[in-house]
């Protein structure tokens, strides 16, 4: 008789999965245009596991469903912080759809399903798992972007997110099965151990590891795996750009834990000198190129694959330090982020997506309280103090000195410095430069109240990020 | 050796035979109680929903696109009802919970494309 032990662990994936498929129905059946019985269950499913991760958090790590799943502190707080970014989203992205007048159930179902996937993903302890949580992301992140049919940009975004993405899982993949072949096994911690054993075949096990590395750095959208950023971040709609830009980044980096810290960390003088190309490559080409665009979401597809280098940063420290700060580095950026495409959604108009930085021009004239918010989150992003872009940044750098890689850390801040560039001029758009038409802002009530809650978030974390900073260190320790 | 596919050339000839009977069956009672009133299109060689002679790079409907993808899901479903039947009684409950849920996604499934018309084809 087959036994299924510690069930209880999974609870909040079991529940969103049962939301999941009864919106699914629920929205068939609806005839409201609006579609706003699917948005405010979606909101309810994300609130019930919200409840249920803090209900079943207990601070001890314990393995279900024959040990392929984990349940520890970093995967109760990951997972909290990845529902909670999810009602966030929902919320501006039913903004945008409403705007635009293109409301779809299947937006909010595939949206539950993507942070199924990540959820998975968070707590995955078996390379299958792994998997398994990355592709339930990634096909419903595809479906998303492929969403507003009648776009040619969007199908042209989705169709190169697609190949790109499957010849990414296909590496991945590639790389498991090397690494099953030499060990035997695809839990996690037992590979940990069979690596060690298994040291006469290093190199066999790093060409493996390379694979995966590609695969990693693909979804993290690290240099030279960046060629998708751009043209999805343009191409999609506003509120699926958002998405992509904030959940998966998180989702990435457990991934990456998971995979090379809790996975291969007998290699970890291996990965770490691949972390650092890639690392300095992402920084480099994303905040010199950031400088050339007129595109306010190709420029901060840019600033993405920047701060994707920053975040690894943390990771090739290499200490528990290291992959806290990393963490706070990845929490904070998805608020950033999520808070930039927030105002560029809080900007558009039916058909007038104000993706263009000319668009941006004489904010401060046209609504001062937004354009000082869209200047937090810039500060924040280009690294200013007192937000929390700063500490993000100081964290990291301050553990990747520790652990002894002084030149990566001046590479950082020279390719930040450069980068603070485009993140100035945007604020020089809005402060100094007059508005060629000033058309009313159109946005609810509660889209303005939650947008100005995330840039004061920004504010308040980057007053005291020492609480955060605590939450991260004993997540991992 | 041989005898061990002995089950399999009896399961061949037993499906043999019964194609045959059916079939010849239908070809004797079909030229006992029908009509032979052959025409140009009953003539022509059938192939479902294409002319059979024609450039191959053509246009098709998308439909019959969808209506595949939807054929793959249901197929797959038999696909792995097959091995859960065998091993039944071996795995218990939570086997057969296990296959129910599936189930239960999947009809799930088959009532939104249901609702959204996907089964419609006009």
């Amino acid at each position: 008789m087959a036994q299924i032990s510690n069930m209880m662990l999974l609870l909040p994936e079991i529940i969103l999965l049962g939301f999941a498929c009864l919106i699914l129905v629920v929205d068939t059946f609806s005839t409201d245009p609006d579609h706003r019985i699917t948005y405010v269950l979606s909101q309810l499913a994300l609130v019930i596991t919200i409840s249920l991760v803090f209900y079943l958090h207990t601070g001890a790590t314990a393995l279900a469903f024959g040990d392929v799943f984990i349940s520890d502190p970093m995967s109760s707080a990951l997972k909290a912080m990845i529902a909670l970014y999810g009602l966030v989203l929902f919320l501006y992205s039913f903004e945008y759809l409403t705007k635009q007048g293109w409301v779809k159930g299947e937006y909010f179902v595939l949206g539950l399903f993507a942070i199924l996937g990540t959820m998975v993903l968070v707590s995955a302890y078996s390379m299958i798992t792994v998997y398994l949580g990355l592709e339930l992301l990634s096909l419903s992140l595809y479906a998303m972007v492929a969403m507003n049919r009648d776009s040619a940009s969007a199908s042209e975004a989705a169709m190169k997110y697609f190949v790109l993405g499957a010849l990414a899982s296909g590496m991945l993949l590639y790389g498991i099965s090397i690494l099953y072949g030499i060990t035997g096994t695809f839990q996690l911690n037992e590979l940990n151990q069979q690596i060690l054993q298994h040291s006469e075949q290093t190199g066999l096990l790093v060409f493996a590891m390379v694979f995966i590395i590609v695969g990693i750095a693909f979804k993290l959208g690290a240099v030279p795996f960046h060629m998708w950023v751009p043209d999805v971040y343009q191409g999609a709609p506003t509120a699926v750009t958002m998405f992509v830009g904030s959940i998966p980044k998180i989702a990435a980096f457990a991934m990456a834990m998971r995979l090379l810290v809790n996975g291969l960390e007998p290699l970890m003088t291996n990965w770490q000198t691949i972390l650092i190309i890639l690392a300095v490559l992402s920084m480099g080409i994303g905040n010199i190129t950031a400088i050339a665009q007129s595109n306010i979401k190709r420029l901060l597809a840019y600033s993405t694959i920047a701060h994707i280098g920053f975040l690894l940063l943390g990771i090739i420290a290499g200490s528990q330090q290291g992959y806290a700060a990393s963490m706070f580095y990845v929490i904070t950026y998805a608020l950033m982020s999520m808070g930039a495409f927030g105002v560029v959604i809080l900007l558009s108009r039916k058909d007038f997506e104000s993706d263009l930085l000319e668009d941006l021009k004489g904010l401060s004239d046209r609504n001062p309280w937004f354009a000082f918010i869209m200047l937090i989150l810039m500060f924040s992003l280009a690294g200013v103090p007192p937000f929390v872009g700063f500490w993000a940044k100081w964290f990291v750098l301050k553990e990747l000195v520790a652990s002894g890689f002084i030149w990566v850390a001046a590479a950082a801040v020279f390719f930040a410095i450069i980068g603070a560039f485009y993140y100035l001029r945007i604020i020089k758009l809005m402060y100094f430069d007059k508005a060629d038409e000033t058309p009313a802002l159109e946005a609810t009530a509660q889209m303005q109240v939650v947008l100005s809650l995330n840039g004061i978030a920004l504010l308040i974390i980057g007053l005291s990020p020492g609480l955060l900073m605590a939450l991260c260190l004993s997540s991992l320790l | 050796m041989l005898e061990n596919y002995f089950p399999i050339l009896v399961f061949l000839s037993i499906g043999t035979a019964i194609g045959v009977v059916l079939i010849g069956l239908g070809l004797v009672l079909g030229r006992l109680l029908g009509h032979a009133r052959p025409d140009s299109e009953k003539q022509s060689p059938y192939e479902c929903g294409f002319e059979a002679f024609e450039d191959a790079r053509m246009k098709f409907d998308v439909r019959y696109y969808l209506v595949a993808i939807l054929f793959i899901i249901f197929d797959l479903e038999i696909a792995f009802l097959f091995p859960w039947a065998v091993v039944l009684d071996e795995i218990g409950m939570a086997g057969f919970w296990a296959m129910m849920i599936f189930l239960g996604v999947l009809v799930v499934g088959f009532i939104y494309e249901w609702r959204k018309g996907a089964l419609e084809w006009e």
